[in-house]
């Protein structure tokens, strides 16, 4: 099938050419990197053996920075330089993190984003995450013996364009080619649909620390669609121990306690919730501040009964996303449990009776996610040959535009699969009006105050004209990470005044070119070496992908395209040979332009192919 | 560059230009489209190839999101042959049609206002009856008699019970969510 894959179907890449390809799942309290050697996904841990890297960064006045476990040891004892759950915080102002109650951190409302005042200078939550990121590439790189080619990094499913773009950000700053950001549930699908061979109607059940996410999902014939998606991005198993400490608290009639003791009391309610999965009872002992001792207990039949709500709650968004994917709880074929909150036994009994079969928990729920996104990475890098793979994932929330009003004017709605463009047409409220104010807004709500604001800009230089005679076209264009352009331009007078902007919480290519820089200059590793390094990949692929198109497709070139392609990349050949990785980059740049027309025609006669072999299956009918 | 759009959405897969359609079959063909399209099959390919292809699976999911879905399928054969269904200017029913809309919508905001999630069940099972009879009305007014006004009209009173279904969905959302 494929015209336009590069390497050759039906064949197996030789081992020693296999690229290194990861999955990496960024998660609220830990996070993990998992990759595919000899043909099954498995975790990497780290040189103790284990498994999972708590998302912690501590930074230190000396420009030192700690991830994980050695972070987490200091947390309380320095907890304003210790950053935990930085997703988050990921493209969000402060007065989003507000609902988070009392953090120790000092704020500060950068521009798009909020960022922390550390010892080691201002970080924001992408340069946060990047330096989880890192260390996890760090893990990867050594226990595979190489430069990684490039990673899937996952996102939960509920995630907005702000937070997609901020997530992929951290993704490039930590010196990652990100292959793709897949929602985490898809992920969790693609782990089992492998390893069960499944196919049918699915929901993946994602109760994680800090969010819940469930997701409907049909998988046929290797393709996994996503039918919808809901959730609750402030539910998870912390609210368990919440409740479980604040019952306590009722109990010993202890006070609104120094933040010391509400952190003992949930490390306690965290660990009795832990052995309650597979007892009946439980005790633990704590020392508070100023020497008190308790002696903390809690029978299974408690506990199930504080959290009976939170459990319940579990059950709207579900509602919700069948309904989207116009479903009964009964068309399911399977359920998914992801996340380690899915252990607890009264949850599993509600998901259960709700869906009215067993869940499925063959894998580690802590590990599933991850563990997906390695066989993602590993069929984008291109390692596994001849099969038609296919994932079509949709966009979570609707996206639109500011109308009179302040009313919300949807454009695309949420679960429209990805890639989508969509174009609306709006008109000018006053004669002579010349330019228009652009404001894209993500959410369901019908108010523009209750979305999330993504991006503002103005469409200048219509011509004047009476009001309502212009007809500005924005178009919405989402791409297969969900990440979003916009443009605009009026009809009418054939003036085309087109605008692509990113949304505000994106950084732009300087923001990341700059931050990286700052980023090497704390570093030892040798910036241009690295660069180098980089670019000389990305030559190679380029060359590689367009000799193999030209093998098979030379006839669609006119004699100049083809000579001026022929030039292209011998220039790229010759700059990948030298050592200055700014030629390097800009020879490349020069064959994407040069060959851009003929990808094109490529694209065409791939899908003509496509036809062509339909109609001579009818006939054979 | 953009590539070649000049294509129909029945075109782009390879299926027949009418109204009737084997639902199976043109997901069946929209998924090797995608086989062929997607960006996932680009991801170490050129810069070029990688945002041609976006452009390819964008059009490929409009068409397929397009011809899918019935109603929407019949307002794209009618605007294929240059009817428009005016189905925001055009809001002329039928009084048969208007009385029985002023049914529906009586007992809808009985059965809320009520909290009676049966009779809205109810309703539910109805509207799916008079919709599939349309339909079917549907089909013949595109594929047999080529009367395509009729087909607009269909068209637009398709619309109107899409809605009164949201609201009842909607309804019984209410109700879950109280209970």
């Amino acid at each position: 099938m494929a015209l336009l894959q590069i390497s050759e179907p039906g064949e197996s890449p030789d081992p020693h050419q296999r690229k290194l390809a990861v999955g990496i799942d960024l998660g609220t309290t830990h996070s993990l990197v998992a990759t595919v050697r000899s043909s099954s996904a498995e975790v990497l841990a780290d040189e103790q053996g284990r498994p999972l890297l708590p998302s912690i960064v501590r930074y230190h006045a000396d420009g030192a920075i700690e991830v994980g476990y050695d972070a987490r040891a200091a947390q309380a004892e320095d907890p304003g330089n210790t950053v935990v759950s930085v997703k988050r915080f990921m493209g969000r102002g402060v007065a989003d993190v507000a609902r988070y109650g009392a953090l120790p951190y000092r704020f500060v409302d950068a521009p798009g984003m909020l960022a922390i005042e550390t010892a080691a200078g201002t970080r924001s939550p992408v340069q946060v995450s990047a330096d989880i990121l890192k260390a996890l590439r760090d893990r990867a790189e050594r226990a595979l013996g190489g430069e990684l080619f490039g990673a899937v990094i996952t996102v939960p499913a509920y995630f907005d364009d702000s937070q997609r773009q901020a997530t992929k950000d951290a993704g490039r700053l930590a010196g990652l080619n990100v292959l793709r950001l897949l929602n985490e549930p898809t992920a969790a699908a693609i782990a089992y649909g492998l390893d069960h061979a499944s196919e049918g109607t699915f929901a993946v059940f994602d109760l994680g620390g800090g969010t819940f996410d469930i997701s409907i999902l049909r998988l046929t014939r290797g393709v996994f669609e996503v039918l919808s998606t809901s959730g609750d991005s402030a539910l998870g198993g912390d609210d368990f121990d919440q409740a479980i400490a604040v019952h306590w608290r009722v109990g010993h009639g202890l006070a609104d306690g120094a933040v010391r003791d509400t952190r003992r009391l949930l490390a306690a309610a965290r660990a009795v919730k832990e052995q309650l999965t597979d007892r009946e009872e439980a005790s633990v002992e704590v020392t508070l501040s100023y020497g008190q001792k308790l002696r903390l207990h809690l029978s299974r039949a408690e506990f199930e009964q504080l959290t009976a709500p939170l459990v319940q709650k579990t059950l709207g968004p579900t509602r919700k996303a069948l309904r989207d994917a116009k479903l009964e709880a009964t068309d399911i074929d399977g359920v998914v449990l992801v996340g380690g909150a899915t252990r607890m036994p009264h949850l599993q009994r509600a998901v259960e009776n709700y869906f009215r079969r067993a869940p499925l928990k063959d894998l580690d729920p802590d590990q599933v996610v991850a563990l997906g996104a390695a066989i993602q990475a590993n069929v984008l890098a291109g390692n596994r040959a001849g099969d038609d793979w296919l994932l079509l994932d949709v966009i979570p929330l609707s996206l639109g535009l500011e109308t009179m009003g302040g009313l919300v004017e949807r454009v695309v709605p949420r679960n429209s699969t990805i890639p989508v463009a969509r174009a609306q047409e709006f008109t000018t409220f006053k004669d002579g009006q010349t330019a228009m104010a652009i404001h894209v807004v993500q959410g369901e709500r019908e108010l523009v105050s209750d979305c999330r604001s993504l991006a503002r800009f103005e469409l200048r230089g219509i011509p004047p004209m009476v009001a309502g005679a212009a007809r500005i076209q924005v178009t919405f264009q989402v791409d297969a990470d969900g990440l979003l352009s916009v443009s605009a331009r009026e009809k009418t007078t054939g003036i085309e005044s087109a605008i692509v902007v990113k949304p505000s919480y994106g950084l732009t290519d300087d923001e990341v070119a700059r931050m990286l820089q700052e980023g090497f200059s704390h570093a030892t590793e040798d910036r241009d070496a690295r660069a180098l390094a980089e670019q000389r990949v990305e030559a190679e692929a380029l060359l590689a992908s367009v000799a193999a198109a030209l093998e098979k497709d030379a006839d669609l070139l006119p004699r100049d395209e083809r000579s001026s392609l022929d030039a292209s990349m011998q220039a790229l050949a010759a700059a990948r040979a030298g050592t200055d990785h700014r030629a390097i980059r800009a020879a490349i740049d020069s064959l994407n332009r040069a060959s851009e027309r003929f990808a094109g025609r490529r694209m065409d006669r791939a899908i003509s192919g496509a036809l062509a072999g339909r109609r001579v299956d009818e006939v054979s009918k | 560059m953009n590539p070649d759009f000049s294509r129909n959405h029945f075109e782009l897969l390879g299926l027949p230009a009418r109204y009737a359609l084997d639902a199976r079959e043109l997901e069946r063909r929209y998924r090797e489209l995608q086989t062929q399209v997607h960006p996932d099959k680009f991801a170490s390919g050129s810069e070029a190839e990688r945002r041609v292809a976006m452009q390819w699976a964008t059009r490929a999911n409009e068409a397929y999101r397009t011809l899918r879905d019935p109603v929407s399928r019949a307002r794209y054969v009618l605007s294929l042959k240059g009817f428009d269904t005016g189905e925001e200017s055009n809001t002329s029913m039928p009084p048969d049609f208007l009385m029985q809309q002023m049914e529906w919508r009586e007992s809808v905001g009985a059965a809320r206002d009520s909290g009676d999630a049966a009779a809205l069940d109810k309703l539910r099972i109805d509207l799916a009856a008079s919709r599939a009879e349309m339909l079917g009305m549907l089909a013949r007014a595109l594929d047999g008699d080529a009367n395509y006004d009729a087909g607009c009209s269909l068209v637009r009173k398709l619309r109107f019970l899409e809605k009164l279904e949201a609201e009842i969905d909607d309804a019984l959302e209410l109700l879950h969510e109280r209970s």
